[in-house]
């Protein structure tokens, strides 16, 4: 009983950790430009395929794969910011959707072009092996990827509070106009804000192609971004964490005691009930109200 | 400042007083300035005025008249507000800063308090004067102590949320904000507004200091043109994109029309309301 339990929380909280680093690009862009990006899954599966060709195909250290892979994914982002996104500026929201889920569809042709439809099988990075725990047999790759999305996570957390760029940042977020008599150039706090995205798309997209696989599929993670986001509220990194974290337990917890496909809907039905009783999710940003 | 010609012919031609005896030229010189909105709304029809370094200049005007325009012009905000300088030129000194962007204006020296405030409302108060020293990052430590000299008030509320704070504060952390590019030419839009009296009066004694103390040059667009006449060296008046009326602020609190239209003084005591208006009507400067 408790070993199961605690199998279940291990594998929850990995999953967790890739939802919370795709959440947190969406969350990232969102937050600082206000555009909604329906291709966040697509960068995760952009930053899963491009650390696979660095490390399966060009034979490369791991680390140098990923330094090709955040290379790949921050140029995309920050090609796709200014060809795609800035055009866009003041257009409609349903616009900018709409560019956003063309340009989903487009990504996963280009990787489906470049590597087919055949998953891949992705070397090793992380260490193999379990461990016991309480009973239960834990993947030790498990414990490591969770431990790596905290540590992303708490990353970026302090960028955000101590940083220079990271206050120019929520503070564009915050007042455009009063951010640009600051002196704080929008364009530029845009372009880094996709360019973290990308980031964090491949440190996820690591923790997919070692915890699930490189495949088409990788992209399905991107409509899990909803649920988890939502959950944690669309502008909150904290929320993200927590968001990931208690989506991803609670699919585990329905596949390992309820089962029967529940865990696949479940997500959704988070996703309904917080936008009927909390729409900010449990940390974003009530607007502030001064009487 | 004499080193164009066009600048010397332009600002005669619209009437303002040259007011650079022996001094060191302005800091600020707008002239011919003009604005269209969205291709069509021409807001500022050559705008041409001054400000010496080192002075308090107070920019008034009624509702719609074009001051904040004008410091959107300055500050660069216009195009995103789907507005355009279309003719004239704004100097800062002498860099050319008609058509820069918002960063290079601030760079340059010279910073805005938005009308209405406009702090960062979900960051800290510490994290807006951080934020506000944006261009100059070395220097941060310092200007945010600096800052809290002024404003006391605000150092005990570093850590709250500034949307939280009170108007004033507000108002405060405003101005404090905009120290920190540490400029040479602080304008500000409105400062007044929305605030009670006393506080207005604190506002107004800080923005004193702040002239007298840092030797800040300040411009400052009001409504409340008693009071900004009160603390200024040289007043404009401002009338459908244009000025119509400059000045020492003494002259101008003198002024006959100045005291019918903008002080709320009668000459000859109260006539009725719609006497004003139609008198209004009928009587424009220009």
């Amino acid at each position: 009983m408790v070993s199961q339990f605690v199998q279940l929380s291990v594998i929850g909280l990995a999953n967790g950790a890739i939802f919370a680093l795709a959440a947190l690009g969406f969350a990232l862009i969102y937050k600082s430009t206000g555009v909604i990006n329906f291709a966040q899954g697509d960068f995760l599966s952009v930053g899963a395929y491009a650390l696979y060709a660095g490390v399966a195909t060009f034979g490369l250290h791991w680390s140098l794969g990923m330094l090709l892979a955040i290379a790949v994914a921050v140029v995309l982002a920050l090609l796709v910011e200014r060809l795609l996104l800035r055009p866009m500026i003041g257009e409609s929201s349903i616009a900018v959707i709409m560019v956003t889920i063309g340009l989903s569809s487009m990504l996963q042709a280009v990787l489906l072009m470049l590597f087919g439809n055949a998953p891949r099988r992705m070397p090793r990075i992380l260490p193999g092996g379990s461990i016991d725990l309480l009973g239960a047999t834990i993947p030790v790759n498990r414990l490591v990827a969770i431990a790596i999305a905290a540590v992303v996570l708490g990353l970026f957390t302090v960028f955000f509070q101590r940083s220079r760029w990271g206050v120019a940042m929520r503070a564009v977020a915050d007042d455009q106009p009063a951010a640009l008599t600051m002196g704080i150039s929008v364009p530029r706090v845009f372009a880094m804000a996709w360019a973290l995205a990308g980031v964090s798309a491949v440190v996820g997209g690591l923790l997919v192609a070692e915890l699930v696989g490189v495949s088409g599929t990788v992209a399905e993670f991107g409509l899990i971004v909803f649920p988890v986001v939502i959950l944690g509220g669309l502008d909150s990194i904290k929320g993200t964490m927590v968001g990931g974290a208690v989506i991803g337990l609670l699919v585990q917890y329905t596949a390992g005691y309820v089962g029967g496909g529940l865990q696949q809907v479940i997500p959704f039905v988070v996703l309904v009930l917080i936008l009927l009783v909390r729409p900010y999710g449990l940390f974003g940003e009530v607007r502030i109200e001064r009487v | 400042m004499t080193d164009s010609a066009p600048t010397a012919t332009a600002t005669t031609a619209a009437g303002a007083t040259r007011d650079d005896a022996g001094g060191p030229g302005p800091l600020l010189a707008i002239n011919n300035l003009e604005v269209i909105y969205d291709e069509v709304i021409l807001v500022l029809r050559g705008l041409s005025m001054e400000v010496a370094t080192g002075q308090i200049v107070a920019l008034l005007g009624s509702n719609g008249a074009g001051k904040s325009t004008t410091m959107k012009a300055i500050t660069g905000l216009l195009p995103t507000e789907h507005g355009e300088t279309t003719d004239g030129t704004i100097h800062l000194r002498d860099t050319d800063i008609t058509h820069a962007d918002p960063a290079q204006i601030v760079r340059a020296g010279a910073s805005l308090v938005m009308e209405g405030r406009h702090v960062f409302e979900h960051l800290t108060v510490h994290e807006n004067l951080v934020a506000g020293g944006f261009t100059r990052p070395a220097e941060t430590d310092d200007g945010i102590a600096e800052v809290y000299e002024y404003f006391p008030a605000l150092e005990q509320r570093r850590d709250q949320a500034a949307g939280y704070l009170s108007g004033g504060e507000q108002q405060m952390l405003a101005i404090g904000r905009a120290l920190m590019a540490s400029p040479t030419l602080l304008m500000l839009d409105e400062p007044s507004l929305g605030l009670a009296p006393m506080l207005v009066e604190e506002i107004f004694a800080i923005i004193q200091r702040l002239n007298r103390d840092l030797g800040t040059t300040v411009l400052l667009v009001e409504q409340n043109a008693r009071q900004a006449l009160d603390i200024a060296d040289q007043g404009y008046i401002m009338e459908s994109g244009r000025i119509v009326l400059d000045g020492s602020a003494a002259e101008l609190a003198d002024n006959p029309d100045v005291k019918e239209f903008y002080l709320g003084m009668a000459e000859a005591g109260r006539k009725s309301y719609r006497d004003v208006k139609h008198y209004k009507r009928r009587k424009r400067w220009l």
